[in-house]
């Protein structure tokens, strides 16, 4: 994915916000028609699995592919289960504590890998055998986990209460679908700054490249460290709020690479550069195993996934911008070209190209 | 032997080398000379075909415009390149084996490491040392050596004396002239004026990115065109 | 009794090294393809994988001999290998490294998801039994003991190709200087194909001596890739002598980890081990490059 000049400052910045705010608005009213459950519960999917993917690829966009943040995932899930089940600790507290575990682990993971040159290889690598290390983590201490046959929360409704608030638990999933709203637009709005933040950076690097390569280089560590334990902790967050939705979590599910392929894969297909990719990708992939499962049914288990992995390859080799990516660029140069009565010239690539400028210096 | 015509290439949009022209004949020793920036290792790059360029390419009566750059040498071009390019984690021999790695070199290439062994001694003493280990002078050798081993009959070097202590220089010039005498046709391409045109019959002066002026080493070293080009005046 | 000497610890450490063995041949593979290219395969235990499951096919379902079965398999694999590098990976080998990463990724999916479509979720044995030799009270298993001992030997014969033949010295060369191979006459792309099918063709053996021992299933690549990819870190991404010394470590922490406590908590500790050493010597124990 080379060019990424379209992101950095082009029109379809604002078409994106424009984009997010409507389909936000939308939904806000969506349950004024009672449009019935089912519609409602995947739009509640498709927003949560926004809101992960986003998370994701706050990291990903910047080159820091991770392979492995199903571990993540499910650390949130777990940990605010499994306080809630043998500690009776609110899900919200919950939620800390595995913030606080997740950024730990985060950390642990990214400095060392941080520090070597070919960050990119060694960074797969590492996160998916985290994710798959994590998975056996929750498998190994089946007793408390149940393992294999995962686990459900404490039930904390009576019989026809609606909202047990601090249980974290809502019968009505209209609350959920706010909540998940709420949390999908502060994702977006974290991306924009992040995005913000690293541009003015990249600027900076890049003029400012005559200072000692050492100075430089520690900041970028920094950053991407930052970055990391940003993304992980966003996506923790999308563990618990998957957990206290659907009332059940499963290793398959929540961890191991499975999960971590498909997030890649979502981010990927939706468009990695571009603030609403994700969404995109989420909606696409929802979209997909819906059809799937309309076409072959529920025998063929496999199929689906099959299908991603060749769309994977497809995608990189032929459309590396992803869906919305390769539509926005479009957009671009077409209103580049309308707009300007002089070749715009093509903008240095930007933020990838720039942190890895930086770690390429000896 | 060796003929472009009206040859560029460059990096982008930026053209390092414009409309080129020049021989090489059997037998001959040419120089490319000018400063730093002419563009002359983009020339060696092009006729080796490591980068892509516009123009004519001949070798011996073939045009081999379209060559592709692991062909060129199987062509009887050689070069050895800026800063040596050694293989630094291999030993001497490996790195000299590697020079002979063309099917048709293959067959007698101990035959050949025994001629280049000759012709360097050091490197028969430091055979299987680590390349990356030597000196400068050392690895300029082993690199002339592995180029060598290929049999080749045009030998391009980018900038032999680069970077090299002055007697060094010498020891190397030495070794060109030797292989003058041997048969070799060599086109060297340099910063050093004075040594290189001692060593050569003609010389070119590229100067950013075209040829200025090109005669027998006794001509260019008079001119006043090498003065303006190297000192500005 | 004071038993200092456990000796089915013994037993645990020679297992570990026998282990050590296969998982050096596993490691040697992953190595030399990104040692050549600068390219992880990620779906590089599903290769592995693809290769039980053709050896398993084979024998159970046409009968062919299990060594015969063995070797179709190696060549299915390394065919795979080159395969996969000619019409996936080459695309992409320009772009940035993440389209490499991604690309192999989309494969590991693909590859696992397809082989629980085609042969389904339950384990499948290849169904050959090799007895045991017995060392005092220690017992080994010969298809362990055939297992190092082939392993072995692919090894050295690597090497020897390595060191001796002139692709073998490209194949080493590249890896060092990849932008003048042309000016040797060393057609890069061909070097990439050769190495790819190396790679493959090295896990299709370890294919075959994995199925001599366990079952295969379409996650199985889940149990032992991460492994392997620990490992080449450890040792340096395309270190060949490094990943061969941490094959070592690592099969010791799994055996004696999983002596003292139950297998999976082998696997973690070996990666608290990883991570340990990551934050101590972060090039890994032998860096390729300065």
């Amino acid at each position: 994915m080379t060019s990424n000049s379209t992101t950095f400052d082009g029109p379809s910045r604002s078409l994106q916000r424009n984009l997010a705010l409507l389909c936000a608005a939308i939904i806000f009213c969506i349950p004024l028609i009672q449009p019935g459950q089912y519609i409602i519960h995947l739009l509640i999917m498709c927003l949560m699995w926004s809101y992960i993917y986003t998370s994701w690829s706050i990291m990903g966009r910047l080159g820091l592919v991770s392979f492995g943040h199903g571990a993540f995932l499910g650390v949130g899930a777990y940990t605010g289960v499994l306080l809630w089940n043998y500690l009776g600790v609110s899900p919200w507290l919950g939620a800390l504590a595995a913030v606080v575990v997740t950024a730990l682990l985060a950390v642990l993971i990214g400095y060392p890998c941080f520090r070597m040159k070919i960050v990119g290889h060694y960074f797969a690598l590492v996160t998916l055998a985290l994710s798959e290390v994590v998975r056996l983590i929750i498998i190994g201490l089946r007793d408390y986990t149940g393992g294999s046959l995962g686990m459900t929360p404490r039930t904390a409704l009576a019989q026809g209460q609606e909202i047990a608030l601090g249980a974290m638990q809502f019968a009505d999933k209209r609350i959920w679908l706010y909540l998940v709203l709420v949390c999908w637009l502060l994702a977006l709005y974290v991306w924009h700054r992040v995005d913000r933040s690293m541009a003015r950076l990249a600027l900076q690097a890049i003029s400012e490249q005559e200072e000692a390569a050492a100075s430089i280089g520690i900041n970028v560590r920094a950053v991407k460290l930052g970055l990391m334990v940003l993304s992980a902790a966003m996506t923790c967050l999308g563990g618990v709020l998957y957990a206290q939705y659907q009332l059940y979590v499963n290793p398959e599910n929540l961890s191991g690479i499975g999960v971590s392929l498909q997030m890649v894969f979502g981010v990927v297909a939706g468009g990695m550069f571009v603030m609403l990719g994700p969404t995109m990708g989420a909606v696409f992939l929802l979209l997909l195993s819906e059809g799937l499962r309309l076409l072959i049914g529920n025998d063929l288990h496999g199929v689906d996934l099959a299908i991603y992995g060749a769309l994977l390859v497809i995608f990189i080799i032929f459309m590396p911008k992803g869906i919305l990516g390769t539509l926005l660029h479009r957009y671009d140069t077409y209103v580049q070209k309308r707009r300007a009565k002089v070749d715009v010239p093509a903008k240095a690539s930007a933020t990838p190209a720039a942190l890895s400028v930086l770690e390429s210096r000896p | 032997m060796l003929s472009l015509r009206n040859v560029s290439a460059g990096y982008g949009s930026f053209q390092a080398i414009v409309d080129v022209s020049l021989d090489v004949y059997p037998g001959e020793a040419v120089a490319v000379i000018g400063p730093n920036g002419a563009g002359k290792t983009t020339l060696l790059r092009a006729i080796s075909k490591l980068i892509p360029a516009s123009g004519r390419f001949v070798v011996e009566g073939r045009d081999y415009t379209s060559t592709p750059p692991h062909e060129v040498l199987g062509l009887g071009l050689a070069q050895v390149p800026e800063h040596r390019r050694l293989f630094p984690l291999m030993s001497v021999e490996e790195n000299l084996r590697m020079g002979a790695f063309l099917p048709s070199a293959r067959k007698n290439w101990r035959e050949k490491l025994e001629r280049v062994y000759t012709l360097f001694p050091k490197m028969r003493e430091r055979r299987n040392q680590a390349a990356g280990t030597m000196s400068g002078g050392e690895q300029q050798m082993c690199a002339i050596g592995r180029a060598l081993m290929s049999g080749p009959k045009l030998l391009l070097l980018d900038e032999p004396s680069a970077g090299l202590a002055p007697v060094i220089v010498q020891a190397i010039f030495d070794v060109v002239r030797q292989m003058r005498a041997e048969g070799y046709t060599v086109l060297i391409v340099e910063q050093n004026i004075h040594q290189v045109l001692k060593v050569v019959d003609r010389a070119y002066l590229l100067e950013t990115g075209k040829i200025r002026n090109s005669g027998s080493a006794a001509e260019l070293l008079a001119s006043d065109d090498l003065r303006k080009a190297y000192l500005g005046i | 009794m004071d038993t200092i000497f456990d000796i089915y610890l013994l037993e645990a450490l020679c297992n570990g090294l026998l282990l050590g063995g296969l998982f050096a041949l596993l490691s040697l593979g992953l190595n030399l393809v990104f040692g050549v290219m600068d390219v992880v395969w990620i779906c590089y235990a599903e290769l592995i994988m693809v290769g039980m499951y053709a050896i398993w096919w084979l024998h159970t379902a046409q009968g062919m001999p299990v060594f015969l079965a063995c070797l179709m398999g190696i060549a299915f694999v390394a065919l795979l290998g080159a395969a996969m590098h000619q019409f996936i990976i080459r695309p992409v080998l320009q772009a940035e490294p993440i389209n490499q990463l991604l690309v192999t990724g989309g494969v590991l999916f693909f590859l696992q998801a397809g082989a629980t479509v085609v042969f389904g979720i339950e384990f499948r044995n290849l169904g050959v039994q090799l007895s045991s030799i017995n060392v005092g009270e220690m017992s080994f298993s010969m298809s362990r003991l055939l297992s190092f001992a082939v392993a072995a030997a692919a090894i050295v014969a690597i090497s020897l190709f390595l060191r001796k033949t002139f692709i073998g010295t490209a194949i080493r060369a590249i890896s060092q200087d990849r932008a003048i191979m042309p000016l040797m006459g060393v057609n890069p792309a061909r070097i990439y194909l050769t190495a790819s099918a190396l790679g493959g063709g090295l896990a299709g053996l370890g294919a075959a001596l994995l199925v001599l021992q366990y079952d295969v299933h379409p996650a199985i690549g889940l149990s032992f890739g991460p492994l392997i990819f620990l490992i080449c870190v450890l040792g340096g991404l395309g270190n060949l002598i490094g990943g061969f010394l941490a094959a070592f470590v690592f099969a010791q922490f799994i055996s004696v980890g999983g002596f003292f406590f139950q297998l999976e908590w082998g696997y973690v500790f070996a990666f608290i081990f990883f991570i340990a050493v990551m934050f101590w010597k972060p090039q890994g124990l032998l860096a390729k490059r300065a």
